[in-house]
């Protein structure tokens, strides 16, 4: 019985933890990409193909019949300010930003490093992004009173070697263009810092050559989980392309949920292995206490009675199983989410990242009183079952 | 309870009444008749005891008529209901209301104490406060001279103490009928002295009907009437002189 116990408090702490730790870091990732790439992501325009068919009649005036064939995307987003003042009238939408994209090379000291420029207004694009929260060295203040400021990532800074409030040049299509390192961010996201920097959408327009349009616009909404829904009524509403960061990022969502159901179904096994403890232990009492049934039958105890006592025995050792194995999980979450540990590619962390859900704590509860109380039920079913006669008449001499 | 059909046209009155009983044991080629349309009528406040040879089906009549074991076929009335037939469920809350039964081996649960044994049954029945219950058991335990053990645990009693609490417990919630299959079974002979002597007296005081199975001679003398059995009937019916 102790053992069951054992096994409950283990397999319900080790799924509060697992559960915590991948959701945890899955939690983590979808906030990553949302600081960086936003919600939603609205680019080229939608223009649709069209076959006809007219009949050019004199005295009824003729007609046209249109068949759609198909749709292709064309260009960029050729006037964001109509579209993004649309898009602003989406009650879910928290901000738009236009974000101008080109690519470049930055160069210093003779080294040179591929570079994609993204020409931003910040203050539109702090409301789209977590730029703020990314910024390690400097302060955006300096990079909104610089025209020429930049936003490096300190993966190119480390490999530009090169320092707040230094020069560096972007060259772009033979042109050069110098620009003041004004603040260094990391997103932890390798491919963006890898080649993303960011300079005034002003600057951009000049460097790029780029008078009007946007490349794409990046959208943040209050409620994330609607983003499909939204993206389906702005692709209606706009005719742009737009895409919702569930489809972009789906396949790192795709592997986070499959750790996420692996671990359940793992650390599952070792409450299911409790379980089938609990029936061979209530098994064992069952036959050796044939008689104590057989005397409590007699004196008028129904057969629920009887399973009664074996499905509260089973109840009581869940109960006090999942109530240690909250205690033991919640501890061992606070313990790994202070235990350090370095990440970096798809998103920046220095420590293990916990999500702290009592969903974890209720699935886990109810695993653990399903598999034992179901493991419970047998036993108790089958001293229901006894016949008092048959009993008594077997110990008589 | 209520809707048991009522025996029909009986003047004395018997508190348990049986007709053409029969009981088999075994499956197939083992089937044997262990009960052979036994009939048998005891009335309020006598003790009887059953008498015969080891397998004339004694213990087996006894459990058929506590309602234990079921009737392959005939009738059995308990206080005029006609409980032969009836499902698993009345037929235990008849056992919890009107029989209490005492065994060769105590069955005491060692989990718990002497009181906490005696009350099991008023417990199911639940008709007494917890205070009453205690207080009830305790008197009872008085009364088979074990007061002062009532905190006791089961097994840190003696032999003969445990069927005096068995006893007390067969007592607990006042049945009309009290079977008793070998009490003294496993007692020496000072200890069923005891025994006998306390379950006879406690009856006659409380105006229940016993039933005792038994070997033993000097049990069978002290019973109002002794019903000795053969092969799975009654021999004969004999008063003591």
């Amino acid at each position: 019985m102790l053992m069951s116990l054992a096994g409950i408090t283990f397999g319900v702490a080790f799924f509060i933890v697992t559960q915590a730790q991948t959701s945890g870091f899955e939690g983590f990732f979808v906030k990553t990409i949302l600081g960086t790439n936003g919600a939603l992501r609205v680019r080229e325009r939608i223009q649709d193909t069209l076959r006809s068919m007219s009949v050019d009649d004199q005295e009824s005036g003729g007609f046209q019949i249109s068949h759609k064939e198909g749709k292709r995307y064309v260009g960029d987003v050729a006037q964001p300010e109509l579209v993004a003042d649309a898009i602003r009238q989406f009650g879910n939408v928290s901000g738009v930003s236009k974000v101008v994209t080109g690519n470049g090379q930055l160069v210093l000291r003779g080294q040179t490093r591929p570079a994609q420029i993204y020409g931003i207004v910040l203050d539109d694009h702090l409301g789209v992004s977590d730029l703020d929260e990314q910024i390690v060295f400097g302060e955006l203040s300096d990079f909104r009173k610089t025209a020429n400021g930049v936003l490096l990532s300190r993966y190119l800074a480390d490999r530009l070697d090169v320092g707040l409030d230094e020069k560096i040049v972007l060259k772009v299509a033979g042109k050069s263009r110098k620009l003041t390192v004004s603040a260094i961010y990391e997103t932890g996201v390798r491919d963006i810092d890898k080649v993303r920097m960011f300079i005034h959408l002003r600057t951009a327009r000049s460097v790029l050559g780029k008078a009007f349009g946007a490349s794409f616009l990046q959208v943040s909404l209050f409620d994330n989980n609607r983003a499909p829904q939204d993206a389906r009524r702005m692709i209606d509403v706009t005719q742009h392309h737009v895409s919702e960061w569930q489809r972009r990022e789906k396949v790192w969502l795709d592997v986070f949920k499959i750790l996420r159901i692996s671990s359940a179904l793992t650390v599952s096994v070792i409450i299911l292995i409790s379980g089938l403890g609990m029936f061979s232990v209530l098994a064992i009492i069952v036959m050796e206490k044939t008689k104590e049934i057989a005397i409590l039958r007699s004196m008028g105890f129904q057969r629920r009675d009887i399973s009664h006592i074996f499905l509260w025995q089973g109840f009581v050792i869940t109960t006090a199983g999942t109530l240690s194995g909250w205690m033991l999980g919640f501890f061992m979450t606070l313990g790994l989410a202070n235990l350090p540990i370095r990440i970096r590619g798809i998103f920046s962390t220095d420590h293990f990242v916990v999500n702290w859900s009592i969903s974890h704590y209720l699935v886990a509860a109810l695993i653990a009183f399903v598999v034992v109380m179901l493991a419970s039920y047998f036993p108790a079913r089958r001293a229901a079952r006894l016949e008092p006669a048959d009993v008594i008449r077997g110990t008589s001499g | 309870m209520s809707e048991l059909p009522q025996s029909p046209g009986f003047t004395s009155r018997p508190i348990l009444r049986c007709r053409n009983l029969e009981r088999y044991l075994g499956e197939g080629e083992n089937r044997v008749q262990i009960l052979r349309k036994v009939d048998l009528d005891l009335d309020r406040g006598k003790i009887y005891a059953i008498t015969g040879p080891s397998g004339c089906g004694k213990s087996t009549l006894l459990y058929t008529l506590g309602l234990l074991d079921r009737e392959d076929s005939g009738e059995i009335w308990i206080k005029d209901l006609k409980v032969s037939g009836a499902d698993d469920h009345e037929r235990t809350e008849i056992r919890n209301r009107t029989i209490g039964f005492v065994f060769q081996f105590h069955f005491l649960l060692p989990e718990f104490t002497a009181l906490e044994n005696i009350m099991l049954p008023m417990i199911k029945l639940g008709q007494m406060s917890s205070g009453a219950m205690q207080s009830r058991a305790h008197n009872l335990l008085e009364e088979v001279g074990l007061g002062e053990k009532s905190k006791r645990l089961a097994n840190q009693l003696s032999g003969g103490e445990q069927q005096r609490v068995a006893i007390a417990r067969a007592l607990a919630n006042q049945p009309d009928i009290i079977l008793a299959d070998e009490p003294t079974g496993n007692l020496d002979q000072k200890n069923s002295t005891i025994v006998i002597d306390l379950l006879c007296r406690m009856a006659r005081e409380k105006d229940q009907t016993i039933l005792v199975v038994t070997h033993n001679h000097a049990i069978a003398e002290a019973c109002d009437q002794t019903l000795p059995m053969l092969d799975g009937v009654f021999a004969s019916a004999c008063e003591p002189a």
